[in-house]
């Protein structure tokens, strides 16, 4: 019961959060992504203009001075560089079959992180980089890895270093079920849930720059270009799904399974409107 | 007030707290494994409703952990009343899922 009432006065003490900010109007009814990406790009710049837009991908490192300088010290010996070293190795390193990853992606799978997430028309849903790895795979007689540890991170660091300053390109083909993708996506990064209440825009919109306890909050354009990262809080690297998850258990909201199609929409939703900024994964974050 | 008016009133006083003691008391009685189970039972068909809305919270799972733990030792009352807290924050998480089907867009950068 005593849960309740908090949920209720979360509840309260958010809206009235919401309400007094209120830079935002109400949705419009026909689906526009390049005007939402637009305006969502136009929103941060505008809520920090002293941050270069390319600057956005560094995270919490972009909105302040001194962790930006720590940022740069960092990336003399950076924490992911095992794991970069790790997902070169396995990448390179044949399956039992003798083919290998090079053999499931265009142009042998180097460079092309800035175009992942995809909308596979046949399926008719959103492929990530983590689920085209493990797709790969399986096709391979592999047992696919976990989304959520070392060995997907490691691949997926690798990919994105070839990646490396390549502005992200997500492309939504004109087909409604992918416009309905980028929609779903979109309605995940809004919506409130767990008992805190609180949606992703709760932290990365509302909040960016600010603290959440010792955490700087990092601004939602852009968060995707660092991944996947090394977190010293974490310990370890961690990918786009482990990402998601952890959001949802820090809001006592209980995690979906990774790759589901919540979490796919959402990551086409949150890397199109960030489309024209760098990779700089991998990452490193506090 | 007249004098039988007067003792209508005092009548239904004495009516309404010998029903609230009797209430109370009730309330107070220890709980039995059919209590429990009942409890239980509504707890998780509210957390089910929650996980079709793809919502569920975790402290409806810890709140239904600690109810089963509870009735496992024998402690009826705690199991129920953890029961019945995870069946309200599963309650919450239904109406929060419904309340924001449209209510998310009010936060949408435009």
């Amino acid at each position: 019961m005593r849960s309740a009432i908090h949920f209720a006065s979360a509840a309260l003490a958010l809206a009235a959060l919401s309400f007094g900010a209120m830079p935002f109007a109400v949705a419009a009814d026909t689906p526009d992504p390049a005007a939402d990406a637009k305006a969502f790009q136009k929103f941060f710049t505008e809520k920090f203009p002293k941050v270069k837009l390319d600057d956005f991908v560094n995270g919490p490192y972009s909105m302040n001075e001194d962790m930006h300088r720590q940022w740069e010290e960092k990336e003399q010996f950076p924490p992911y560089d095992f794991s970069l070293d790790l997902g070169k190795e396995m990448f390179a390193k044949p399956f039992k079959n003798g083919k290998s990853y090079a053999d499931c992606f265009p142009n042998q799978g180097i460079g092309i992180r800035q175009n992942y997430p995809t909308f596979d028309e046949k399926e008719g849903k959103v492929v990530t980089l983590e689920l085209a790895l493990n797709r790969c795979r399986e096709a391979n007689g592999e047992a696919p890895f976990s989304y959520v540890k070392d060995e997907m991170a490691a691949l997926t660091a690798y990919m994105a270093f070839t990646s490396r300053g390549k502005p992200f390109d997500i492309k939504i083909p004109n087909d409604p079920r992918a416009l309905e993708a980028y929609e779903n996506g979109k309605r995940y990064f809004y919506t409130r849930r767990g008992q805190l209440n609180f949606s992703c825009a709760s932290c990365h919109v509302q909040n960016p720059g600010e603290r959440i306890r010792a955490e700087v909050l990092a601004p939602a354009l852009g968060i995707l270009n660092a991944m996947p990262i090394y977190r010293s809080e974490w310990g370890g690297m961690g990918t786009i799904s482990r990402r998601f998850t952890t959001c949802n258990s820090q809001i006592r909201g209980v995690p979906l399974e990774p790759q589901s199609d919540e979490y796919r929409d959402l990551e086409y939703y949150l890397s199109y409107v960030s489309n024209g900024l760098p990779v700089s994964g991998p990452g490193a974050r506090p | 007030m007249s004098g039988t008016g007067r003792a209508n009133v005092l009548k239904s006083l004495a009516l309404a707290t010998t029903m609230l003691i009797a209430g109370a008391a009730s309330a107070l009685a220890g709980a039995s494994e059919a209590d429990f189970k009942a409890a239980y039972a509504a707890a998780e068909a509210a957390n089910k409703q929650a996980a079709s809305l793809r919502n569920q919270w975790t402290p409806t799972a810890a709140a239904l952990a600690a109810a089963k733990k509870a009735a496992e030792a024998g402690d009826f009352d705690t199991a129920v009343a953890s029961s019945q807290e995870a069946e309200a924050l599963a309650k919450a998480s239904i109406y929060q899922a419904r309340s924001e089907k449209d209510a998310w867009k009010a936060l949408e950068i435009h």
